[in-house]
């Protein structure tokens, strides 16, 4: 190589330039000036997309904002509050109260991935983390309903409770299943509806039959 | 071009002991497999050399390391990337998941009916949909059996249990008589086992169904041998009509009779340990309704049960 046998900076010229690349196009998410917001704006425009969703849940309508930017945020807070109240209704033995932890976390995701396989093998057209989210969301009416069970059990455990207990988990199961059928059963074939909607009932009457068999200590 | 000449400088090799006949041999060798490799990467990492240099032993060992070990990374790349799609792809199990609600329930109730003929193979249905449907509504079923009966599981979780005990014997019973069936010379196939099985498996969501909740010992019984009973009928005249020889058939059915009607037994027993309380409560009208231990049976629900066990007890 003797073009390479001398590589060396010449001391006397200094290099320079620019670091900054310009840009050119603007385009349309914006996504070089991001960087450079403060961070309240960062959170408060995420905190805003999942409150948007959230308020999708409670007035199930068919839009498709719920599906087109998904995120996982919603899903995990509801996940991880619902698995902390669930925590500690168990047996007498002190060691039931890890398992119960992980059991719902398990239950919850593990459920959601194969209810979205089996929609996603029947022919259906969404993709495999819009349906997640959708499951995810859709787990907000039953942790409704798990705080209001713990604010019931706070005033006794008796008959009236558990009829209370009763009505309110199944009115939140209902609407949960509604919630999400109303989102992921139009990604089906319209003869097919039934397949896909079952173990999404199934799914749901799990998570609502665990939060009303849930007493405290 | 590209070409490196036959001139060996000696003064840089370091790596041989000595200058021996038998390593300038396997040198020679090595190089020629090198310049054969550097021959197919020529255009690729050849730019840096020139014609006619040389660069030394070392020089040129460290170029053609670098082409064979990014050769090795691409290769590595592509076939892990082949093996990826074609085991990451769902699209395989597409065929089996492609029914109709009309038939699935036309099959769930076809699995309680006994077939008749068995001179000619009956057909079975390869699809996988309804069996996973079943298998997850026993885990469910069973979930609620474990809590109402104040089973505690120490080194793992109800539903680890659960869906452990499920899916292993769905799984490990199929492939256990698939291989049966094969040693039979039965014709029968892995997926149509799995799938016979898992609609086996709706005789036994029922029976657990109304057992876990009406704690009634005998009425286990009866519902064990009809409910069971007919699905197991259905299962082994399936497996029957499609094997020929006494010996065979009867090594299968007796198995795949027993391993059903067992595991059944299995699920009542281990998950239901509230069946010496009814029984105690049955003796006399005075006894107060059932106690338990700690678990959250609502008092509604049980003394409701208990007084509907009681009163079909006294009527018979």
């Amino acid at each position: 190589f003797p073009g390479l046998a001398d590589v060396s900076i010449p001391q006397d010229i200094p290099v320079e330039g620019e670091i900054t690349v310009p840009v050119g196009s603007h385009s349309p998410d914006e996504d070089y000036s991001t960087l450079d917001e403060p961070v309240k704006d960062t959170i408060m425009r995420d905190l805003k997309a999942v409150g948007k969703k959230f308020v999708h849940v409670m007035y199930p309508k068919k839009s498709s904002a719920l599906l087109r930017d998904w995120d996982l945020w919603g899903p995990l807070v509801l996940c991880v509050s619902l698995a902390l109240m669930l925590q500690g209704g168990s047996a007498d033995s002190k060691d039931d109260g890890g398992p119960q932890f992980a059991e719902v976390f398990v239950i919850i995701w593990f459920g959601a991935v194969v209810i979205t396989l089996n929609s996603k093998l029947l022919g259906g057209t969404i993709s495999f983390f819009q349906s997640l989210c959708v499951l995810g969301y859709c787990v907000m009416p039953l942790t409704v309903a798990m705080l209001v069970c713990r604010l019931v059990l706070l005033a006794g455990a008796g008959t009236v409770s558990f009829i209370i207990r009763l009505i309110v988990v199944g009115a939140m199961f209902g609407w949960s299943t509604l919630a999400s059928t109303a989102f992921l059963a139009d990604s089906q074939p319209p003869n097919r509806k039934a397949l896909v909607v079952y173990p999404i009932f199934l799914f749901y009457f799990v998570i609502s039959w665990m939060i009303l068999t849930f007493t405290p200590q | 071009q590209g070409g490196g000449s036959a001139v060996i400088d000696m003064e840089n090799m370091d790596d041989t002991s000595g200058s021996s006949f038998e390593d300038m041999g396997e040198m020679h060798q090595r190089m020629k497999e090198e310049e054969e490799e550097e021959e197919a990467e020529a255009e690729a990492g050849a730019g840096e050399e020139e014609d006619g240099e040389f660069l030394g032993m070392k020089g040129l060992r460290g170029q053609l390391g670098r082409q064979v070990a990014d050769q090795m990374w691409q290769g590595g790349k592509r076939q892990a990337s082949r093996a990826f799609s074609l085991y990451a792809n769902i699209d395989i199990l597409r065929p089996y998941f492609d029914v109709e609600p009309v038939q699935v329930r036309a099959r769930l109730l076809e699995s309680m009916i006994p077939v008749k003929m068995i001179n000619f193979p009956q057909k079975i249905a390869g699809e996988l949909y309804g069996p996973l449907m079943l298998v997850f509504t026993l885990v469910a079923i069973l979930l609620h059996g474990m809590k109402t009966s104040d089973t505690i599981i120490r080194e793992g979780t109800l539903m680890g249990t659960a869906i452990g005990t499920c899916f292993g014997y769905w799984l490990g019973v199929s492939s256990f008589m698939y291989f049966l069936a094969y040693l039979c010379n039965s014709q029968i196939t892995m997926v149509q086992m799995l799938s016979l099985l898992g609609y086996g498996l709706f005789g036994h969501c029922i029976t657990l169904f109304v057992t876990y909740n009406i704690h009634f010992h005998s009425l286990f019984y009866i519902f064990w041998l009809v409910v069971g009973g007919l699905s197991t009928l259905r299962m082994v005249a399936v497996l029957v009509s499609r094997t020929v020889g006494h010996t065979q058939r009867l090594i299968l059915c007796g198995t795949l009779a027993a391993l059903h009607m067992l595991f059944l037994l299995y699920l009542h027993f281990a998950y239901h340990k509230v069946v010496e309380g009814i029984l105690d409560t049955l003796e006399g009208p005075n006894m107060p309704p059932f106690q338990r231990v700690a678990r959250d049976i609502p008092v509604v629900s049980n003394a409701v049960l208990n007084t509907t066990a009681k009163t079909i007890a006294l009527t018979l």
